[in-house]
């Protein structure tokens, strides 16, 4: 599902190239998961962000869900996060001025797709919001806000779910509850999942860890309880 | 598209009310556009509805001496109706005050007009004016000015006429024309027994001239011209009435619709700043937007929508506003125009007003839309990703500035319809932007760098917020100090001209002009001035003439050459020439030598040209020139030529002869007294007149009366469309006020927490906006000091005055409207409490 090789990041700054990713390789097949660990600054979030194709790598190459990345331009790699990708972001990220049903829905809405409502209505169902879908962000607690975001990124049946830091900005409860529902929606429609955290508890959860350290990837091992 | 549609509509939700603001910002800029557009259409109606009218006649044939009998018998051989009308300028006693004024007198005989009604207060002035004998209708400003009522007596030459009335509406005349020197319509049989007939008054003899049917009055000028080369007539019909009217109107339409214009392109830069601070707030939405598969294109599109929708709004709002505006213009040109003007709503003007606004909106919209194209999905996870993209340079921007400055040079071009004109004012416009946009970073720079850290904390955090991010002082002194620099120019050009005027007549200098004195009343006239108290200081003796030849060709060949680049009327006019022995205080020798003395047998005359005439006519020194003196041909050539000061109210002329040349002549003579007062004025008037009816006066403090009367109606036309420029740099003021209002609140309201009192950040408030406002009023008055100087001294050719305490006072307006719309714009953010305002805002 997702074949990364040798992938470097660099960016350009005052004091010369600053390299944040260095000739990172893995391998995810499809319906795994996967957690991507390290400290602050070691790179975990630019390579969330090049296997998703929310960027362009200095070097390396990236396949998702059978599409080499590399030679997309922007837009090509916009169709493909369309079609095959979702997203769960550490400060939600829901667009303020849609409703949490708007909100869910603009995947679907962004193909063209009408009709879409009762998918929109039962993925919020699913995450226990039904009642809240006319609701916009600012009226919804932290929680919630984050239950629409998990409905946003299965809304268009994603091959493979992209977390950062899915439960950051969580208290403990709320985010014991959005896990189970993570994984919980992963299980159910076989998604691959990749997840960025700090959280080892979290990262425990999932198949694989990958852990790194200054822009390199440390030698892989696999999860003590894979469940 | 349903996506974007759907998205642009649903993404406003919250900023609706605030987009509508920003859209404000054009509102006036279309309304200026819409409603001089829509008016001119309504001029040019009532133009053509009432074509006739404007003449009365459908010919008027104008000469300088009385009508020769052949004019006259192919006049009434066309087998229509004749009028006849004489007119001269002459001194009027106002019996009861003892007053004199110089008026117009219209000598009419005939039924004119004969389209259109002369219309008078009280109704039937005019019949009584047909029926003969001694009534007279006179100027409403003459019944006002010297409080005489109708049925009143005054003394026009020997005779005493009763007022009949006063004008209402002549047709043949504008209005505008009457400025100069108020008319007074009397019967022609009653001219005889005045005394003003005699063959030296000078006059123009007119006859109006009504058609048979079918009859077409442009041929009738051909043929006349034809007929009647070798006689100095003019014609008018209405056709070139119309035209030159049109023509006139489309000048001062074209110009107002800049003025209008410039008030737009303020405006469509509010849009763009409000805009860019909009979608500053819109990165992490458009960031998941591309996040889940938005195309660059699809993100780019739905702000386009909303700029679109910001656009139409604008221009709804500016067209109905036009519209409300365009029915008070009629005020504003009350007494500039010949006919009566009806409202009604041109569409397509609206639509032309509109439709720019739309253009301009959007131009204007890409300027900061393009930003969205290059936000990365990445901003979702790290927000510095959407300031990497934002810093890299971007082609489109410059294709999009080079856009707007292209639309902008279009519509100019298209507005004045000359190339040259458009181009300059685009320069000018882009210059004036330039220099207020480079002063704005100057100022933002110096608060920065240059703010003592002595000083007490509001007023380092007032000054701070000049250069804060997001800061907006380079927008509001762009369009603050526009708007100020426009108004203020206009004010100061204004009182550059009456001031020049007014100080012709300080220090002793002459400001009373005595007209038209013969030969031997000019002594008696000294002692009659002198014992009235204020004697003559200067007086020239007037020749009158005409060319014959100009290096040896004769005038009629010299018209007859279509390549012969000479002014017509250099060669047609009559010469009011005079002779001295030495040029005057208002005179420099530029070129050759002054003679001041020549004898006509020893060969060609040697006369001094002024530099002016010189120029229009192709002559240099040793150029020789034939001139018919009232019959006497007199053979001369170029000695010198003079510049002249125009604008002094002293006798002065285009040729000076020397002495010894035309003594023998016929000839009136023009004396200049200065009088101390207005009373001393009359008093020296009322002296001459009584005893010499033929001589006329010219009051300087009434052609500065007249003069700033002209310009004040102009001025008041112009002045208002550059409010609409003032007005819209305030609402761009109160729009950028309220954008960067989130980030105040926060900063507020930290200040608040941290304990600032209401009063410490309404100073902070009070220092920025200050500092604002005195910095576009001190830049803008800088500038239209400095506009007013070049204007004054490239086009006016006088000294330009700058009143301190008047442009002092045009800058504490400017600051003080300034403060006071940035206090009503953040209003609500000072008064609540910190958690309130939070709950609100976050």
């Amino acid at each position: 599902m997702l074949r990364v090789q040798r992938l470097t990041k660099t960016y350009p700054t005052a004091g010369g190239p600053l390299t944040v990713l260095h000739e990172a390789s893995f391998e995810l097949s499809a319906g795994a998961s996967m957690a991507i660990v390290g400290p602050s600054g070691s790179g975990k979030t630019t390579l969330l962000g090049l296997c998703a194709g929310l960027d362009r790598a200095t070097s390396g190459s990236i396949e998702l869900a059978g599409e080499v990345l590399d030679g997309l331009d922007e837009d090509a790699r916009a169709r493909v996060r369309n079609a095959s990708v979702g997203f769960v972001f550490q400060n939600f990220q829901l667009i303020p001025t849609l409703t949490a049903l708007e909100n869910v829905l603009v995947p679907l809405e962004l193909r063209g797709e009408r009709g879409c409502e009762p998918q929109g209505r039962a993925l919020l169902e699913r995450v226990g919001l039904a009642a809240r879908s006319h609701h916009y962000p600012v009226q919804l607690s932290g929680g919630e806000q984050q239950r629409v975001a998990l409905a946003r990124a299965f809304i268009n049946a994603p091959k493979i779910l992209f977390c950062d830091e899915p439960t950051g900005n969580l208290d403990e409860d709320t985010a014991a509850s959005m896990v189970e529902l993570i994984f919980g929606l992963n299980r159910e429609r076989g998604t691959t999942l990749v997840m960025v955290t700090h959280n080892a508890e979290l990262a425990a959860r999932c198949e694989r860890i990958l852990r790194l350290k200054g822009g390199a990837v440390l030698p892989e091992g696999l999860a003590p309880a894979a469940r | 598209m349903r996506f974007i549609l759907q998205m642009a509509w649903r993404d406003s939700r919250a900023s609706r009310g605030r987009l509508l603001l920003y859209s404000l910002s054009i509102v006036l800029g279309i309304a200026a556009l819409v409603s001089i557009s829509s008016f001119g259409s309504n001029v040019r109606r009532g133009m053509d509805s009432e074509a006739r009218g404007i003449l009365g006649a459908d010919l008027f044939v104008t000469a300088p001496a009385p009508l020769p009998a052949p004019v006259l018998d192919y006049l009434g051989s066309l087998g229509g109706t004749l009028a006849r009308e004489r007119i001269f300028s002459s001194m009027m006693t106002f019996t009861s005050s003892r007053h004199l004024r110089l008026v117009l007198v219209h000598a009419v005989q005939g039924d004119f007009p004969f389209y259109g009604k002369f219309e008078t207060d009280p109704a039937g002035g005019s019949g009584l004016l047909r029926s003969g004998g001694n009534v007279v209708i006179l100027e409403p400003t003459l019944l006002s000015q010297f409080g005489v009522r109708v049925g009143d007596e005054v003394k026009l030459g020997r005779s005493l006429f009763r007022v009949a009335g006063s004008i209402r509406k002549v047709p043949g005349e504008s209005p505008g024309v009457a400025m100069m020197a108020p008319r007074a319509y009397i019967p022609m049989g009653a001219l005889e027994a005045t005394g003003l007939t005699g063959p030296e008054a000078l006059a123009r003899h007119r006859a109006m001239v009504r058609l048979p049917a079918g009859r077409d009055p442009d041929a009738v000028v051909r043929e006349m011209k034809e007929r009647f080369s070798a006689l100095r007539l003019s014609f008018e019909t209405v056709s070139e009435r119309k035209r030159s009217l049109g023509q006139a109107l489309d000048n001062l339409d074209g110009f107002l619709s800049l003025v209008g214009f410039i008030a737009l392109v303020l405006g469509g830069i509010g849009v763009a700043s409000a805009l860019h601070a909009h979608i500053r707030g819109k990165i992490a939405s458009v960031a998941v937007m591309r996040c889940l598969g938005a195309s660059a294109a699809q993100s780019f599109s739905v702000y386009l929508v909303q700029g679109l929708g910001l656009g139409i709004a604008g221009a709804a709002a500016g067209a109905v506003l036009g519209v409300g505006v365009q029915k008070a213009l009629p005020l504003l040109f009350q007494g500039l125009l010949p006919f009566d003007i009806d409202f009604f709503i041109s569409w397509p003007d609206v639509a032309r007003g509109a439709g720019a606004g739309v253009v301009i909106c959007v131009l204007f919209s890409l300027l900061p839309l393009l930003a969205v194209r290059r936000i990365p999905p990445l901003a979702a996870l790290r927000s510095s990703a959407a300031d990497r993209a934002a810093g890299s340079p971007d082609p489109w921007r410059l294709a999009v500035v080079a856009l707007i400055t292209a639309a902008v040079a279009a519509f100019a071009v298209w507005q004045t319809g000359k190339l040259a004109v458009g181009l300059g004012f685009t320069a000018v416009l882009g210059l004036g932007f330039i220099v207020l946009a480079a002063l704005g970073v100057l100022v933002s720079w110096s608060a920065r760098r240059f703010a003592p850290r002595g000083f007490p904390y509001v007023l380092r955090q007032g000054l701070a917020n000049l250069h804060r991010p997001n800061n907006r002082t380079v927008l509001l002194l762009v369009s603050l100090g526009l708007g100020t620099f426009l108004v203020v120019t206009l004010f100061l050009v204004r009182t550059t001209l009456l001031r020049e005027i007014r100080g012709a007549g300080a220090l002793g200098r002459p400001n009373l002009v005595f007209f038209d004195i013969q030969d031997d009343q000019m002594g008696a006239l000294a002692e009659a001035a002198k014992a009235a108290g204020s004697p003559v200081i200067e007086s020239a003796p007037i020749v009158t003439m005409k060319i014959l030849s100009v290096r040896g060709v004769p005038v009629a060949k010299l018209l007859a050459d279509k390549s012969e680049r000479i002014p017509s009327w250099t060669l047609r006019r009559e010469y009011r020439s005079t002779y001295r022995g030495a040029v005057t205080g208002t005179e420099k020798v530029v070129k050759g030598a002054f003679s001041g003395r020549a004898d006509p047998a020893a060969g060609p005359v040697p006369v001094s040209v002024e530099e002016g005439l010189a120029e229009e006519m192709r002559l240099g020194v040793g150029d020789e020139i034939e001139w018919d003196v009232q019959g006497l041909p007199v053979h001369t050539r170029v000695g010198s030529v003079r510049s002249v000061e125009w604008r002094r109210m002293e006798p002065n002329f285009f040729v000076v002869f020397p002495e010894g040349v035309l003594e023998g002549a016929p000839k009136t003579y023009v004396a200049a007294v200065h009088a101390d007062n207005a009373e001393a004025s009359a008093q020296v008037q009322r002296a001459v007149v009584d005893d010499f009816p033929n001589v006329t006066a010219i009051d300087l403090k009434l052609v500065v009366e007249t003069l700033d009367g002209i310009f004040s109606k102009v001025a008041l036309a112009v002045q208002f469309m550059a409010l609409f420029t003032v007005a819209t740099g305030l609402i761009v003021l109160s729009g950028a006020i309220l954008t960067g209002r989130h980030q105040r609140i926060r900063e507020t309201v930290l200040l608040r927490t941290l304990g600032a009192s209401r009063r410490q950040v309404s100073q902070i408030q009070l220092v920025e906006y200050g500092v604002l406002g005195v910095q576009a009023a001190v830049v803008g008055s800088l500038l239209a000091v400095a506009g007013n100087a070049l204007l004054a001294q490239f086009v006016f050719h006088v000294n330009p005055v700058a009143p301190f305490g008047e442009v002092a006072a045009g800058m504490g307006v400017v600051t003080a409207l300034t403060i006071a719309t940035g206090f009503l714009a953040g209003r609500g953010i000072t008064n609540h409490p910190p958690l309130e305002i939070l709950r609100n805002e976050a």
